[in-house]
């Protein structure tokens, strides 16, 4: 910022650095704005209806609108509450085992010697992350479903098995959290510099020390960071466990999509809006830790 | 790599003492680990396919059929729904970088004090679950008919949820994709010195539009794919705004006919898996190919 200073008197003699400096400010200003605009309409409004409809009610008699708690009340009891703590169980779940799993087969990579072999994980991880929804459920289905191939074949329903429960939920989210894990770990263990494995085995750590004082704090904000996001996810997954159990599992969004498509009773509406301002609460706060930790693990990654 | 030479004997006898050498036992031990672990996630991630491919060609009792995939294009809705798919993808992709590109480019070269706000503005959609956003969107598209059925704002609320080109859809997948765009874009922007760059460019007289399309774009070309990808891949995959909202694009008109058609209904999720792989193995080839530089001046001339 002390640049400008010394230079702004040559303004209007010489036109060269200072006058763009000058002209670029507004300019610059105004490419951000459409931006701040659509987010403005589009987002904002959204979110403005969500917030007011969530904590006022209108008197269909009188039509005047006035505060009230009641609907936020509603949604933190009874089968709305049974649907949110039902969702926060399976996110933090499949979030924990894929989290897992995703370090494992990261560090496999990572450590594997063929770049063949990596590449092609880490597409078919890019890919698997972005499989989810509908085709996923139905892949599932027509695996692991009543009549599916593998249950069929190895007579699955025998041993308990059942896809359209909360397991069986679990093994399907775990099919694109684990990939999304993977594609967001690997930066992170390739960060991991050989130098300070050597440097920790020159001053006679052993492979577990220096896990235990190395390799996991300067990982830590990445994998704390993966975890918040898998949970993020799958808590927000709405479309998998819609084509796939219906409403046989209780989960928050099932919840909100029924409300909104009147399948319970007519005037849910704002019901639906708070809960969804719970959601909207519950990923911010998320979110709130999972973009200071990856800003933190990023320090590392350079 | 000059410490390690040294040092490692010291650490394999400083070892010998508790019995594990890591420099020696590490070598063939993960190798087993590896192996296994890898095993284990290609069969959990291939089982799926390959077990949905023959549910869709084998028919108890019949045998082996291609039925579901040929009668796929006769299908009712099947080209409708995937063109209003596409279109939509392409409009979202536009509108989502058309947003995104002058923004970023305008916070890096001029405004750094709207960077923060632009930054905010982008992440915040990733608190918003999509079926969150959808509540609040019915809510404001209910005010059309029950408020404004008198002004001429009334059309605006119509036109925008024709059901041929639903464009209130491009708009939440364009809010939707500003988080993945923002960061694939910042990613690329860090990744060129945009400063240094834009100079460079405008000492040697290039105008302002020559710059950005000529000496920023092509620098950017790998992210510019990559949030193309990452959008369409979210508009041919969401379900959850368009079944809610009324509209019948791909992943909708997928489980319409599950019920009546199971197989089909397979057959297009392996389908539509197949073709995000493409378009993934399309786009990252368009990232790293120079060739595509050409493609440039049309736009250039055309924009100044």
């Amino acid at each position: 910022m002390s640049a400008p200073t010394p230079t702004s008197p040559t303004t209007g003699t010489a036109g060269g650095t200072t006058l763009r400096r000058r002209r670029r400010g507004p300019r610059t200003w105004l490419a951000a704005l459409p931006l701040i605009a659509f987010t403005g309409l589009c987002f904002g409004l959204p979110l403005g209806a969500i917030a007011f409809g969530a904590v006022t009610r209108t008197d269909p008699v009188t039509g005047a609108t006035g505060l009230t708690g009641e609907h936020l009340a509603r949604s933190l009891q009874g089968p709305y509450l049974d649907s949110l703590v039902g969702s926060v169980e399976l996110s933090a779940l499949t979030a924990l085992l894929g989290g897992v799993l995703g370090v494992l087969i990261a560090q496999a990579l990572v450590t594997s010697r063929s770049t063949a072999l990596r590449s092609a994980a880490l597409t078919a991880s890019g890919v698997l992350a972005n499989f989810g929804g509908v085709p996923l459920a139905f892949a599932f289905i027509a695996t692991a479903g009543i009549s599916g191939v593998v249950t069929q074949l190895a007579d699955l329903t025998d041993l308990g098995w059942d896809l359209y429960s909360f397991t069986g939920l679990a093994v399907v989210y775990l099919y694109f959290l684990t990939p999304l894990m993977v594609l967001v770990i690997v930066p992170a263990l390739d960060g991991l510099r050989p130098q300070w494995r050597e440097a920790a085995q020159n001053n006679g750590a052993t492979g577990r020390q220096f896990w235990r004082h190395v390799g996991l704090p300067v990982l830590a904000p990445s994998l704390l960071g993966g975890f918040v996001l898998l949970f993020g996810t799958a808590f927000a997954a709405h479309a998998t466990a819609a084509a796939l159990v219906g409403g046989s599992v209780p989960l928050v969004t099932l919840k909100i999509a029924d409300a909104l498509s009147g399948n319970v009773l007519t005037g849910q509406e704002n019901v639906a809006l708070a809960l969804g301002l719970d959601m909207i609460l519950i990923a911010g706060l998320v979110m709130a830790v999972y973009l200071p930790l990856q800003r933190r693990s990023a320090r590392w990654l350079r | 790599m000059a410490a390690m030479t040294p040092t490692a004997p010291r650490a394999d006898s400083a070892e010998a003492a508790t019995g594990a050498a890591p420099a020696r036992a590490r070598r063939p031990r993960p190798r087993v680990w590896r192996g296994a672990v890898l095993a284990l996630a290609g069969a959990y991630f291939l089982l799926p396919l390959a077990a949905s491919f023959v549910f869709t060609v084998h028919v108890p009792g019949q045998g082996l059929t291609f039925e579901a995939y040929t009668e796929l294009l006769g299908a009712e809705g099947f080209t409708r729904s995937l063109f209003l798919s596409l279109g939509l993808a392409a409009a979202t992709i536009a509108l989502s970088l058309l947003l995104a590109v002058p923004a970023l480019v305008a916070v890096r070269i001029g405004s750094p004090r709207l960077r923060p706000v632009v930054e905010v503005m982008c992440m915040l959609p990733l608190v918003v679950p999509p079926i969150a956003l959808v509540t609040g969107i019915t809510t404001v598209l209910r005010w059309g008919p029950e408020y404004l059925s008198r002004t001429p704002l009334y059309q605006t609320f119509l036109a925008v949820q024709n059901p041929d080109f639903p464009v209130v859809l491009v708009l939440a997948y364009t809010v939707l994709a500003l988080p993945f765009v923002y960061r694939s874009l910042d990613a690329g922007l860090r990744a060129v010195d945009v400063p240094t760059l834009v100079e460079a460019a405008r000492s040697c007289g290039a105008s302002w539009p020559h710059v950005v399309l000529r000496v920023l774009l092509p620098n950017l070309r790998a992210s510019l794919a990559g949030a193309a990808f990452l959008t369409l891949a979210l508009v041919l995959g969401e379900f959850t705004i368009a079944s809610l909202l009324g509209f019948q694009p791909f992943a909708v008109w997928i489980v319409s006919i599950s019920g009546a058609q199971a197989r089909m209904s397979v057959a297009v999720s392996i389908l539509s898996l197949l073709i995000t792989w493409l378009l993934l193995l399309v786009l990252s080839r368009a990232g790293t190919n120079p060739t595509t530089v050409s493609a440039e001046p049309a736009t250039s001339r055309k924009e100044s």
